[in-house]
C-alpha cells in the first residue's frame, strides 16, 4: 500500500531538489546546510549569502507553520545524547565536508564518488548506531 | 543583493520541503535508520525526490560555464577518499541515529523546536568549530 508519509516525502523531496537546482544554475552554489552554517560560524567564510540562507531556512517553516501549526519533532533524545549528537554532527560533517544535503542530494545527483560514498558510510553508521544502541543496549 | 535574495528564497524553500517531507519529525527519520525494527521508508522517497531536479540541474550546469549570476558552477571535487572524509561521515551517522537530525532539518525547527533543539543546535555548532582545531586541519583537502 502507498502511504500519504511516502507521497508527502516524494513531494517535500521535489520541493528541496528544486531549491538546490536554483542555488546551483542562479547562485552557482551547492546547497549543502552544514558547508552554509559551518562557513559562516566558524569564520573561514563567512558572507551575507551563507547568513541570507539561515534565514530563509529557519525564517521560512517558523512563518508559515504559525498559521499552519508546527509539527511535532518527537526528539526522545535526553540531553546528552543531544549534546554527543549534535557535538558528533557537527564536527563529522565539517571533516567530511558535507552531510545528507551537500553529499547526498546535490553529491549523488552529478555522481560525484565523494558523495556517494559519504552517504553509504553516514547510512552505515546511523543503521549500525540505531541497530546497537535500539536493539542491543535498550539506549534509543 | 539579488544573490541574497535568491538565498533567502533557496533557504526557505529547502526548510519547508523539509517541513512537507516529515523529516523534521525525528521519529521518522530515527525510524528510517531502524531497519531491525518498525522501517520507515519515507527518507528514502525524499532522498530520491530531491535527486530529481539535481540530476536535471547538474546536465543543464554542464553546458554552461557561469551560473544566472555569473559565479563559475562548482567544479566536482577529486575522486579521492581520505580519512577525514570516511571517519567525519560515520561520525556524523552516529550523531544522526543518536537524536534523528541533521544540520538542514535542526536549521528547520530551530524557531520552535524548544529547548531540545536548541542544546542539539548548540552543540552542533560547537562540533562544527572543534573541527577548525588545528590538528584537525592539518589533514585538509586543499
Amino acid at each position: 500500500m502507498i502511504q500519504l508519509e511516502w507521497v508527502l516525502g516524494l513531494l517535500g523531496g521535489l520541493v528541496i531538489g528544486s531549491a538546490a537546482a536554483m542555488y546551483l544554475l542562479v547562485s552557482g552554489r551547492i546547497m549543502g546546510a552544514s558547508g552554509i552554517l559551518g562557513g559562516l560560524i566558524d569564520g573561514s567564510n563567512p558572507n551575507w549569502e551563507r547568513l541570507a540562507f539561515v534565514i530563509g531556512l529557519v525564517g521560512a517553516p517558523l512563518l508559515l507553520n504559525s498559521y499552519a501549526g508546527y509539527p511535532a519533532t518527537n526528539i526522545t533524545a535526553n540531553p546528552t545524547l543531544l549534546i554527543i549528537g549534535g557535538l558528533a554532527v557537527g564536527l563529522g560533517t565539517r571533516l567530511a565536508n558535507g552531510c545528507t544535503s551537500g553529499h547526498g542530494v546535490c553529491g549523488m545527483s552529478r555522481f560525484s564518488v565523494r558523495g556517494i560514498v559519504a552517504t553509504l558510510v553516514y547510512l552505515g553508521a546511523g543503521f549500525l548506531t540505531m541497530a546497537v544502541l535500539r536493539h542491543g543496549l535498550g539506549w534509543l | 543583493m539579488i544573490r541574497v535574495l535568491v538565498a533567502i528564497f533557496c533557504g526557505g524553500m529547502f526548510g519547508l520541503g523539509l517541513v512537507i517531507s516529515g523529516m523534521t519529525d525525528t521519529n521518522k527519520v530515527q525510524g528510517w535508520l531502524d531497519v531491525l525494527g518498525a522501517w520507515d521508508p519515507t527518507l528514502a522517497f525524499v532522498l530520491g525526490g530531491a535527486i530529481l531536479p539535481m540530476l536535471l540541474a547538474w546536465r543543464i550546469a554542464a553546458k554552461r560555464e557561469r551560473s544566472r549570476l555569473g559565479s563559475p558552477i562548482p567544479e566536482a571535487p577529486n575522486p579521492t577518499l581520505d580519512a577525514r572524509l570516511i571517519g567525519g561521515s560515520a561520525l556524523f551517522g552516529v550523531g544522526w541515529a543518536l537524536v534523528g537530525l541533521c544540520p538542514g532539518p535542526a536549521m528547520a525547527v530551530l524557531g520552535w523546536g524548544g529547548q531540545s533543539v536548541a542544546v542539539f543546535f548548540a552543540a552542533m555548532v560547537a562540533g562544527m568549530l572543534l573541527a577548525r582545531l588545528p590538528i584537525l586541519r592539518a589533514q585538509a583537502p586543499k
